[in-house]
């Protein structure tokens, strides 16, 4: 039975189908409300209102011509895409949705399991910059080291907002983070400003307007993914997805108060959290303009970093103070 | 680590063949070269083979965006040349047409820019209420693009009641939304970020290195040739030239929403005191020998037209110089030492028609700063030469 269960949870749900078709439902969320709120329309065309155009285009991109550039480092160059994908699924089966059990840490969920996610969180950064890098194009060059640029400016705040819950929960565990929350919903109000600032973080991490420097079409073309094209740059796409995903999970892991309910209910908390903290991505998506790799680091070190200390600051004193 | 990227013939950023090539310290901007001639169609040549009227439809298609611009310098030249003076009612429609052309191709900067700074939702927005002033040129002339409303001599089209009112109405929705757009423009920080102090162009250099329309007068210089020339009617149509003092993109991006709302105000001055009469009168159909400028305020600014008539029914000699061509030298000192993020705004900002531009060939070299003049046939000798010792590879090395 327990075997079943894993098999299970690593094959459906939240495994790999299950990541699959959310993370492409969730790419048809995102394209269409930007189209609205660009006052387009969107995916239309593929399934009603358009829900099925993120497969289509994926297999669309795996029937395509896959071309490796001669100068390119070859292993790396293959590699990269299905090892980038590889890192962001794992993430997923992290998240506390269906298979944890609060008192009995597991395989999944285990203590210290949200420091482990928000470094598999920091790996597709690298995979972009190698797969940049080893794509020798000039093009892709550039978007490299944008790449590792803004990395330093977003992940000091990053890491600070999203372990402030952590502190005031007093647990390494996403399982009992968003459980402590659940218990003292009050005090879940006392994260909103380290929630606004992991927003904008997550927003870089993902590398969408305004922080959408790395493959900035108008400036450097592709950038990171100049050279990649059929199967390859599919994969990547959806590896974007399933970070968006896994993202939104996590801070609606912290942030929200998490998916209780075990199976059915957890799934339905699980895609309305989700698509909340998705909902808001694609709100400061379509409201901004990209700034500059130079703008970045500024904000980041001027605004975010402070911010976040300050929040932290004042979350161990009022602990200090509840307890 | 100093290297050259190539940004154009071909770039998702410059939507016209003009290679830049530009020398990168980093992320900043050390050198920048233009390299020009990919466009190269011939017009003038054809245009000494085809009639005066022939031509008004040749000049037309220099451009997609200012189709009438070049249409109307080019008639204003020839009415001089042949000596006629064409009615009020004419002039006052053809004045109309390239005040909305105005408006469509600022609006259709205005986007670009935003597309630009990847604010894809100001680009997306712009574009849909330029379609108003789409349709007001669709009932105006018939036409979205090539307007074809200039005549030797006045305009082929008339206005009615109806449609005057329709230009007025839509006129009001446009202004509402250019008011907004003004408002947007200026204070969303993360867009003004990208635009403010970005490709300073100081008011000396654009003097001296002969900037001409937003881009001149955007560092501060009053310079309008519907002011200082008039041409047509613009002496008795009340309006101001609009200028910022910032040099910058964002300088550039203030005048052109301004120039947007005095657009809009000459539009229904034209319309209110529109003259009853004739549109047009007969033009005869060969011109003395003579030789005439003719100036005209483009959207991208000064425009000019050289004419010479050798008395036949045909020009012996047709010159443009499209007001891109005069901006490139201004384009080089403001994109030295800026980031190549900053590149395609830049570029931008002049609002390039390099399809304008682009009708004489003298090659450049860029690095000597050589001027060759290459025959057809050695090219072609020099491309055989070339072709022989190369096996085909599947990969283009970069031209480094």
């Amino acid at each position: 039975m327990a075997t079943l269960r894993t098999l299970c949870y690593l094959i459906l749900y939240p495994g790999l189908l299950f990541i699959f078709f959310y993370s492409t439902f969730a790419e048809w969320y995102d394209r269409k409300l930007y189209a609205r709120l660009q006052n387009r329309m969107g995916p239309t065309h593929t399934g009603r209102a358009g829900v099925l155009q993120p497969i289509a285009d994926f297999i669309k991109l795996m029937s395509k011509e896959d071309v490796v550039p001669e100068r390119a480092d070859r292993g790396m160059f293959r590699a990269l895409p299905a090892f980038g994908l590889a890192i962001v699924s794992a993430g997923m089966l992290l998240l506390p949705v269906w298979n944890y059990s609060l008192s009995n840490p597991s395989a999944t969920s285990f203590s210290g399991d949200i420091v482990v996610l928000l470094y598999i969180l920091s790996l597709p950064t690298f995979i972009f910059f190698l797969a940049g890098w080893s794509s020798t194009n000039l093009f892709s060059t550039v978007g490299a080291t944008r790449v590792l640029t803004m990395l330093f400016g977003y992940e000091v705040p990053l890491f600070l907002t999203v372990l402030t819950p952590a502190v005031l929960a007093s647990s390494w565990r996403l399982a009992e983070i968003a459980a402590f929350y659940r218990h003292h919903p009050g005090l879940a109000l006392l994260n909103i400003p380290a929630f606004i600032i992991a927003l904008i973080c997550v927003q870089a991490k993902l590398e969408r307007t305004p922080f959408d420097i790395p493959h900035a079409e108008t400036e450097i073309v592709g950038g990171t993914f100049t050279e990649y094209s059929g199967k390859k740059l599919a994969l990547f796409r959806l590896m974007m997805d399933v970070e968006l995903v896994v993202a939104a999970g996590l801070l609606a892991t912290v942030f929200l108060g998490g998916f209780p309910g075990g199976l059915l209910p957890g799934l339905i908390n699980f895609i309305i959290k989700t698509l909340l903290v998705i909902f808001l991505l694609s709100l400061l998506r379509a409201t901004t303009s990209r700034i500059r790799v130079d703008q970045v680091i500024s904000l980041s070190w001027r605004y975010l970093a402070p911010l976040a200390v300050i929040q932290l600051l004042v979350i161990i004193f009022i602990k200090g103070l509840i307890s | 680590m100093s290297f050259q990227i190539p940004i154009g013939p071909q770039h998702p950023a410059l939507k016209e063949p003009i290679g830049v090539r530009v020398t990168v310290d980093g992320e900043i901007i050390r050198e920048a070269d233009l390299r020009l001639g990919y466009n190269h169609r011939g017009v003038e040549k054809l245009a000494e083979q085809k009639t005066w009227t022939q031509n008004i439809y040749l000049m037309e298609r220099i451009c997609g965006i200012c189709s009438h611009s070049h249409a109307t310098c080019y008639v204003q030249g020839v009415e001089k040349l042949m000596e006629i003076e064409p009615p009020k009612r004419g002039l006052y429609i053809r004045i109309l047409v390239s005040e909305l052309e105005r408006v469509h191709s600022h609006l259709l900067w205005l986007g670009v820019a935003g597309h630009e700074a990847g604010f894809d939702s100001f680009f997306m927005y712009v574009w849909r209420d330029r379609e108003i002033v789409m349709d007001i040129l669709e009932t105006i002339s018939g036409n979205r693009v090539h307007y074809a409303i200039n005549a030797i001599g006045g305009v082929r089209r008339d206005l009615d009641e109806l449609q005057i009112k329709h230009i007025l109405d839509s006129l009001e929705v446009l202004r509402q939304r250019s008011a907004y757009y003004q408002k947007l423009g200026t204070t969303e920080p993360s867009f003004v970020a990208r635009l403010a102090g970005v490709g300073y162009l100081s008011r000396e250099d654009a003097i001296e290195l002969c900037a001409v329309g937003p881009t001149l007068r955007a560092s501060g210089v009053p310079m309008d040739v519907r002011k200082d020339d008039p041409y047509a009617v613009y002496d008795e149509v009340p309006f101001e030239v609009c200028t910022a003092d910032s040099c910058d993109v964002l300088g550039r991006t203030v005048v052109r929403i301004k120039e947007l709302l005095q657009s809009y105000n000459i539009i229904e001055f034209l319309l209110k005191n529109l003259p009853a009469g004739p549109i047009s009168v007969r033009a005869p159909r060969r011109a003395k020998p003579n030789e005439v400028i003719s100036r005209y305020e483009a959207p991208r600014g000064e425009n000019i037209h050289y004419i010479k008539s050798n008395g036949s029914d045909k020009p012996e000699r047709l010159k443009v110089r499209a007001p891109t061509l005069a901006n490139y030298a201004a384009t080089i000192k403001m994109l030295k030492n800026g980031f190549i993020a900053d590149v395609p705004l830049i570029f931008a900002a002049i609002d390039p028609c390099i399809c304008c531009a682009e009708r004489s060939v003298a090659i450049v070299d860029a690095r000597t700063a050589q001027e060759r003049i290459v025959t057809m046939s050695s090219l072609r000798e020099l491309s055989l030469k070339t072709a022989k010792h190369q096996t085909r590879k599947r990969e283009a090395e970069w031209p480094l």
